[in-house]
């Protein structure tokens, strides 16, 4: 397709608990970018920043906060909030500047600076927010995670032994890469030793917040072959849907699903919707694919997201684990970045992080972590009320 | 436990009797079920409404799927001194077709309940204030199990 937009830079700064300025993250890794894409930040029309809701006003108008920090030169600017899936949302933005022929290149900016502890909700007596209400109620972010773990282990046979496998797995890959946070290879035994958060899933088994920022340029194909990287990494797709109604899986931060009681209404698994969208605007389907970077938010959830986007039946995704078939040299490597479980959620960072990954995936720049001949990558990822977003990037 | 007044930790969510219901709403042009309750505008992309009558929800349905919370969360849950973990339950009501997150009754623990086990909603406290013990909808399993997915 002449009309896709290729991604010429991509940059990271390291994840973890720093306790800087969001800015100097956001800054260091659209540096990083414009250096990796070899082109002046004067050449950027478009600063696409994922906002941060913890960081104050500057975190709000992120957008600008970046164009501000790199140096005024009179670009536009936007800013995009979706929780988790802030990244992808800015990125939707720049990519659709450039298609609508507004401007040849964009860059678009993650970073966040993450407290301590819990992520708690707004003050007072607010029962119209159903976030206060689950937080009064003693429903955490952990409870959702450890609801989707427990119900594939009754539905599906799957155990506490595959979940561990998961973060025994990402840890080992994880191991090395550069950027991650937690570089430790660790063991089934670490898992089973760390405390239990949510039964069954313990403190291993759920990933940490970090501090973090990931960049990404963005540029017409036209000028991407004026530059000679007319071979760059394209987006083939941004999937951005909400799910059906009736979304039949109780999400983050609601205390009940939708009621599919009546006449005409099925009840919908949320994050299927979104791959099926990806695939579809790519053309592609889940046979193509040669590697995943999905939402590890704990490592069960890494399962359920690889059924969600046809990697493996439903049910199947802990028979390919233990196969070794999600492993980097297996049928379909799932998380060769290490995932969250090595990055911990930098949250409008995150999205943008695993499409960091596709990009120096399929340019065959990850040493030992490398997929091999990796020419198709996707990525999922969640936001709060069940939207999310999924992102297919091809070369 | 104090002698302190009973009083709902939400008010308006549950009935405070016996068989305790919670309290949801019905779009009158569609018939979707809402909990919490709607009020304003329906949801299913089908339906424009904005006429709603308030409903009691089923008291019982199956266990979707379960855990506990064995930290203390943040604000504004009131924990008790010290902390005692606590089961939670996502219960599907079948008449409603929605599923209900809760806390389950104490005593019963992750090890006893399983996915499909038959739940009725019960009151217990919640916390307890300078003036009332507030009391909130809880899980728990049925003593006539029947079974199901």
């Amino acid at each position: 397709m002449s009309n896709e937009v290729a991604i010429i830079g991509a940059g990271m700064h390291p994840w973890g608990k720093w306790g800087h300025n969001f800015v100097e993250y956001g800054v260091a890794a659209a540096r990083e970018a414009l250096a990796d894409a070899g082109i002046p930040w004067r050449d950027v029309g478009f600063v696409s920043g994922g906002a941060t809701v913890r960081c104050g006003y500057p975190g709000y108008v992120a957008g600008a906060t970046f164009a501000q920090a790199l140096g005024w030169q009179g670009c536009e600017v936007n800013t995009s909030y979706a929780a988790c899936a802030s990244g992808s949302q800015a990125l939707a933005a720049a990519r659709n500047k450039i298609l609508a022929g507004a401007c040849d290149v964009a860059v678009v900016i993650g970073a966040d600076t993450t407290p301590k502890g819990f992520l708690a909700p707004a003050g007072g007596y607010r029962p119209e927010d159903p976030d206060w209400v689950r937080f009064y109620l003693g429903i955490t972010n952990p409870t959702y995670f450890a609801l989707y773990a427990r119900r594939r282990m009754d539905v599906y046979g799957d155990t506490l032994e595959d979940f561990a496998a998961v973060k025994v797995k990402n840890s080992l890959i994880g191991s090395k890469n550069p950027r991650a946070r937690y570089r430790k290879c660790f063991t089934a035994e670490d898992v089973a030793a760390s405390a239990m958060v949510a039964d069954p899933l313990r403190l291993m088994d759920i990933c940490a917040t970090s501090d973090g920022g990931a960049a990404l340029i963005l540029c017409s194909a036209e000028y991407a072959r004026r530059i000679g990287k007319a071979d760059a990494p394209r987006i083939a797709a941004i999937s951005t849907v909400t799910p059906s109604f009736a979304s039949a899986v109780v999400e983050m931060p609601d205390i009940a699903t939708d009621s599919a009681a009546a006449a005409g209404i099925e009840a919908h698994s949320f994050r299927a919707a979104l791959p099926v969208k990806a695939y579809e605007e790519a053309g592609i389907g889940p046979e193509d694919v040669d590697l995943a970077e999905v939402y590890d938010l704990s490592t069960a959830l890494e399962l359920d997201w690889i059924e969600d986007l046809q990697l493996t039946p439903r049910g199947e995704a802990a028979h390919y684990l233990r196969r070794g078939d999600t492993a980097v040299g297996g049928k379909i490597p799932v998380n060769p970045s290490g995932g969250l479980a090595c990055f911990g959620e930098a949250v409008p960072a995150q999205a943008l992080a695993q499409v960091c990954e596709l990009v120096w995936q399929l340019r065959g720049e990850c040493g030992d972590r490398q997929v091999q001949g990796a020419r198709v990558g996707i990525t999922a990822n969640q936001g709060l009320f069940g939207h999310g977003s999924s992102v297919i990037i091809k070369r | 436990m104090s002698q302190k007044p009973l009083a709902p930790a939400i008010e308006g969510w549950f009935t405070m009797d016996d068989q305790p219901r919670l309290i949801g709403t019905q779009c009158c042009a569609c018939s979707t079920y809402f909990f919490p309750k709607q009020t304003r505008y329906c949801r299913n992309p089908d339906c424009d409404s904005t006429e709603f009558k308030e409903v009691e929800l089923s008291r019982t349905g199956h266990v979707w799927s379960y855990t506990n919370a064995c930290y203390k969360p943040p604000a504004p849950f009131v924990a008790a001194e010290p902390f005692e973990p606590y089961t939670l339950a996502a219960v599907t009501l079948e008449h409603e077709k929605m599923t209900v997150l809760g806390q389950v009754v104490r005593g019963v623990n992750v090890a006893d309940l399983k996915v499909g086990m038959a739940m009725e909603l019960v009151l217990e406290p919640l916390h307890e204030t300078e003036d009332d013990i507030k009391m909130t909808w809880k899980w728990r399993p049925m003593a006539d199990q029947g079974e199901q997915r």
